[in-house]
């Protein structure tokens, strides 16, 4: 079966040729289906919609709070994204679908109220097809510790998709629906994008709105968009960003055309490779790869110079103890009491929420909120939260002392390894919290990221990722379309 | 043997929640009007729904500084939300947004006016808070409902150092407080309602110990006396603990108005680790220096200041004062009296006696009374003669039961004053010749009937005889 043509190529049909707006929805819920029904299920969704609720998503038109929808065509040009069927990671609220978060305390809850970004996402055309599978509550870096069964690799079902945005990523791989939403905390978008093959914008910390996306770590969660393209991951983030005075963690200020360095090319850009990020850990594969695309944008005339950022070493180990913090005390609202569900039988208050909560969190949520609240607690909270603090300023002067050197963007592998077999590292969870060495910084930093994919070894497809400094969007993306349009000359 | 040897004191710290006087809440836009049927003022950010998220209203803010500034405390340009994580069922996020480390405003202080002199007490700290919900008991048999319609409304928690020694004290400290806080209009103060509530620790030691001892802390004082009985049974029950060779235990208490006890509630053993830490969904809360100044040259004049004004400016008594600056609306209402009717005593007379009479009978506020000016001119129609002050208080209460003005009623029902000469000789001719004995008896020596002659002639003129002319005329007519 075909893939699902880009986002401008639908745009374009939907806004000439007329006929049935819903068409490219309806075939990608076709191709949802599909993929669910074969021996060796993707399970990319959670939820798919049927396709006559569907008509309630496609209003176009309303602005919504000001919000980015600017771009190509002007104002006359049909939205940004008309007809285009979108997946959504099951941690955002949107009606006429549950909200999960892929946790089994929440199965059957259907939010009242609708995430800024899926408002946005509606009012600029686009089609919500589905809900997207993930690790449960955004935490895991493979969608294995999902409460409703794992997600495959599309490229190959017996490894997984990455995490904790694997669902959307898959769903965009498979070809599926031509972007997606995710979410970043500590490289949920650009490590499965990276595993699948496919493109996951990770934009800086209060571009995009947060109401609505049920939080895992406050400070470091960020909408995401993934898709098959540079542009087309552009094109979603174009749709969802901008202030949003739901959330005061959100930046007022105007949106960019993220799009606006596409054909400028690479020339005069310093790209920093950092020194940290190329140790011999690192698999040889996914190092001659990353190596090569830098080659290409050296003789595309970007100038490529070696920087060290020497608290990454550090970057893992903070993440793990700030994303905790925040989580065990962001999941305290899963009591049993309002929402969601509550374990049968409690006879006391206290009961109901240590039953409810026993039953209802899988193994990596009970492990996080555990190391979260002993992070916190009266007496440790100096030597693990405060020290995690100041390796997180630590981490970020690193990032600020390479841009004042000069250094446009930096490039790194995005994930140490390409994706590996479903369970080889359930039982290990400090290697799995190792895929996300590369990503956590941006994270902790608040900058932007993008993975790309940069080649394949086996089959496996291998990601690539600028970082840039915060609010600089759009020439991280320009020079991701550069590297793209490189890559595809060479291949 | 040193048992019972040195007598002991209280050491004694209040923390005042106060409810800000908002139309929303302090993160969403929920109306807080109090009793609405449960759960109608919520939304998905005060229900804690996943995902919603928390944004700061300003004019709480703008009412806390004010606060703040009352009570002479430094507020910080730079303060931090941060969470407080419990678990309670009418708490819907499993935290409470508070402050922590950083508070709106630190080291403030106070100073209380005790029968004795001032004191000065210390305000360790201000902060700005959410509340919770409210668990009811009494709804669901067997099962506990929770209303929601309060979770999210701002408060400010004002905590004091221990500085107040006695019952009477912290009685005197909370009430001075509420004042205050009325007078800058930022809480209605309703103790019923819960808009001012307040907690005390208290602890013991020997008189003239500086080390403090371990203190309780006592919980549920819904009103003044409750707070200085409260207080007075936990210093009662320390000290028998104390004198007996006993120690304290660090405990929080409830206070049993009804059967005036306290008794434990739970044990510091169990008690929180509320494990804080900054509100990742909330940015530092920033007020610019120029801000704050603004809002301290902004303060409406506080009660002691007024007081002292009134004494000097309008020459009044100290007790006067007082009376007329216990509340900012009666305050407000004399000095526009005074002005209207140029006579500040006068004024104060007719505030504080027959129309704070009045109000009282008629259940009704200050504000709803009689306009100051339609008081002014009633006191100048008694200060011409025009009318009596006895008839004056009869105009007084027409005014308030029906909105006409003192000189429309005295001109309807014919109360002027009469000096007639001819009039004022047939009401006291008429009233000496009903009363021959009487006049006999006068003339006897019973010089007291004098008075029994007066009233007379009040009573049949309807109140509107002159009275300086009838003495003079029934002294004239009963001269032998």
């Amino acid at each position: 079966m075909s893939e699902s043509p880009g986002v401008r190529e639908i745009v374009g049909a939907v806004g000439t040729a007329g006929g049935d707006p819903l068409r490219f929805a309806n075939a990608a819920l076709d191709r949802a289906r599909r993929a669910e029904s074969e021996d060796t299920p993707l399970h990319a969704f959670l939820a798919l919609a049927d396709s006559a609720a569907m008509g309630g998503g496609a209003a176009t038109g309303d602005d919504l709070d000001g919000g980015g929808r600017s771009g190509k065509g002007g104002p006359k040009g049909p939205p940004l994204l008309a007809g285009v069927p979108v997946a959504v990671k099951d941690n955002l609220c949107a009606f006429d679908f549950p909200t999960t978060c892929a946790s089994r305390i929440l199965e059957g809850y259907v939010s009242p109220y609708e995430a800024t970004v899926v408002r946005r996402l509606r009012s600029a055309g686009g089609v919500i097809v589905g809900k997207t599978n993930m690790d449960e509550f955004a935490m895991g870096s493979s969608t294995e510790n999902s409460g409703f069964g794992p997600t495959r690799n599309p490229r190959d079902r017996s490894r997984v998709p990455g995490g904790s945005s694997g669902g959307s990523a898959a769903a965009v791989a498979a070809g599926i629906v031509p972007c997606a939403l995710g979410s970043d905390t500590g490289g949920s978008v650009r490590q499965p994008a990276s595993l699948c093959g496919v493109v996951g914008i990770k934009p800086t910390y209060g571009r995009v709105s947060r109401y609505g996306l049920v939080a895992y770590a406050s400070s470091l969660d960020q909408v995401g968009t993934i898709g098959r393209t540079v542009e087309d991951a552009a094109l979603l983030l174009q749709a969802i960003a901008g202030h949003d005075p739901r959330d005061a963690t959100s930046a007022p200020l105007p949106v960019p055309d993220f799009l606006g360095a596409r054909g400028r090319g690479v020339r005069g850009l310093t790209v920093g490779l950092p020194r940290e990020y190329f140790a011999k850990e690192l698999d040889p594969a996914v190092q001659r790869l990353c190596r090569e695309a830098l080659g290409r944008l050296e003789e595309a005339g970007a100038v490529v110079r070696e920087v060290s950022l020497p608290h990454t070493k550090f970057a893992v180990p903070a993440y793990y103890i700030l994303a905790p913090a925040e989580a065990s005390s962001n999941l305290a609202r899963f009591d049993g009491v309002r929402y969601g569900s509550r374990a049968p039988g409690a006879d006391s208050a206290r009961a109901v929420y240590e039953e409810t909560r026993t039953r209802g969190f899988g193994a990596e949520v009970v492990r996080r909120i555990m190391l979260g609240t002993f992070a916190l607690s009266a007496g440790y909270y100096e030597a693990y939260y405060g020290r995690a603090q100041r390796v997180r300023s630590l981490v970020a002067s690193d990032f600020g002392r390479v841009w004042a050197e000069g250094v446009d963007l930096l490039f790194t592998p995005t994930s140490p390894t390409p994706a590996f077999p479903l369970g080889e590292r359930t039982d290990d969870p400090v290697s799995m919290y190792l895929s996300d060495i590369f990503t956590v910084t941006a994270n902790l930093a608040g900058i932007p990221g993008l993975s790309l994919p940069v080649g394949a070894v086996d089959g496996l497809p291998v990601g690539g990722q600028f970082l840039a400094p915060m609010w600089e969007e759009p020439k991280m993306i320009g020079a991701a379309l550069a590297l793209e349009s490189l890559l595809e000359e060479a291949r | 043997m040193s048992a019972g040897a040195g007598a002991l004191e209280a050491v004694i710290g209040l923390e005042v929640h106060i409810q800000l006087r908002t139309e929303r809440k302090l993160f969403c836009g929920d109306s807080t009007r109090f009793g609405d049927a449960p759960n109608t003022n919520v939304c998905p950010v005060c229900l804690g729904l996943p995902g919603a998220l928390p944004t700061m209203n300003g004019h709480a803010v703008t009412l806390a500084v004010r606060a703040a500034l009352a009570f002479d405390c430094e507020v910080h340009e730079t303060s931090v939300f941060a969470r407080k994580n419990y678990f309670y069922p009418d708490l819907p996020k499993g935290y409470q947004i508070s402050q922590f480390e950083q508070p709106l405003a630190t080291t403030g202080q106070f100073r209380v006016r005790l029968p004795d002199g001032e004191k000065v007490v210390r305000v360790r700290r201000m902060h700005m808070e959410e509340d919770a919900g409210k668990s009811l008991h009494d709804r669901v048999p067997g099962g506990t409902a929770v209303d929601l319609n309060r979770a999210g409304t701002p408060l400010v928690e004002m905590v004091s150092e221990p500085d107040l020694r006695t019952p009477e004290e912290a009685r005197a400290y909370l009430q001075q407080v509420k004042q205050i806080l009325e007078y800058l209009d930022v809480s209605d103060c309703n103790m019923e309602e819960g808009s001012l509530r307040v907690d005390a620790n208290v602890s013991v030691r020997p008189v003239g110990s500086q080390a403090l001892g371990t203190k309780t802390e006592l919980k549920n004082m819904n009103s003044f006396s409750g707070v200085e009985k409260a207080i007075a049974a936990e210093v009662r029950r320390q000290s028998e603990i104390v004198a007996g060779g006993g120690r304290v235990e660090h405990i929080t208490l409830l206070w049993d108005d009804a059967r005036g006890e306290v008794r434990p509630m739970r044990s510091k053993e169990e008690s929180h680790d509320y494990r804080y830490f900054p509100e990742p969904d909330l940015p530092p809360l920033v007020i610019p220096v120029a801000e704050i100044e603004a809002a301290r040259g902004e303060l409406p004049e506080l009660p002691h200041t007024r007081r002292e004004r009134f004494g000097r400016e309008y020459a009044l008594p100290t007790y006067d004062a007082e009376v007329l600056t216990s509340t900012r609306g009666l305050a407000d209402y004399f000095e526009a009296v005074a002005r209207a009717a140029d006579d500040p005593k006068q004024a104060s007379n007719w505030v504080m006696g027959p129309l704070l009479a009045a109000l009282k009978e008629r259940g009704i506020e200050v504000g709803s009374s009689v306009a100051p000016a339609a008081l002014a001119e009633l006191i100048a129609l008694v200060r011409d003669a025009t009318i009596s002050q006895n008839v004056g208080k009869e105009v007084l209460r027409k005014m308030l039961d029906s909105g006409r003005s003192a000189k429309e009623i005295v001109e309807e029902e014919g109360l002027a004053q009469v000096r007639d000469a001819g009039q004022l000789e047939g009401w006291v001719d008429a009233v000496l010749a009903a009363h021959a004995d009487e006049v006999a008896r006068f003339r006897t020596g019973e010089k007291k009937l004098q008075g029994f002659f007066m009233g007379e002639v009040m009573k049949s003129s309807r109140g509107k005889a002159d009275p300086g002319e009838v003495a003079r005329l029934l002294a004239r007519k009963l001269a032998p």
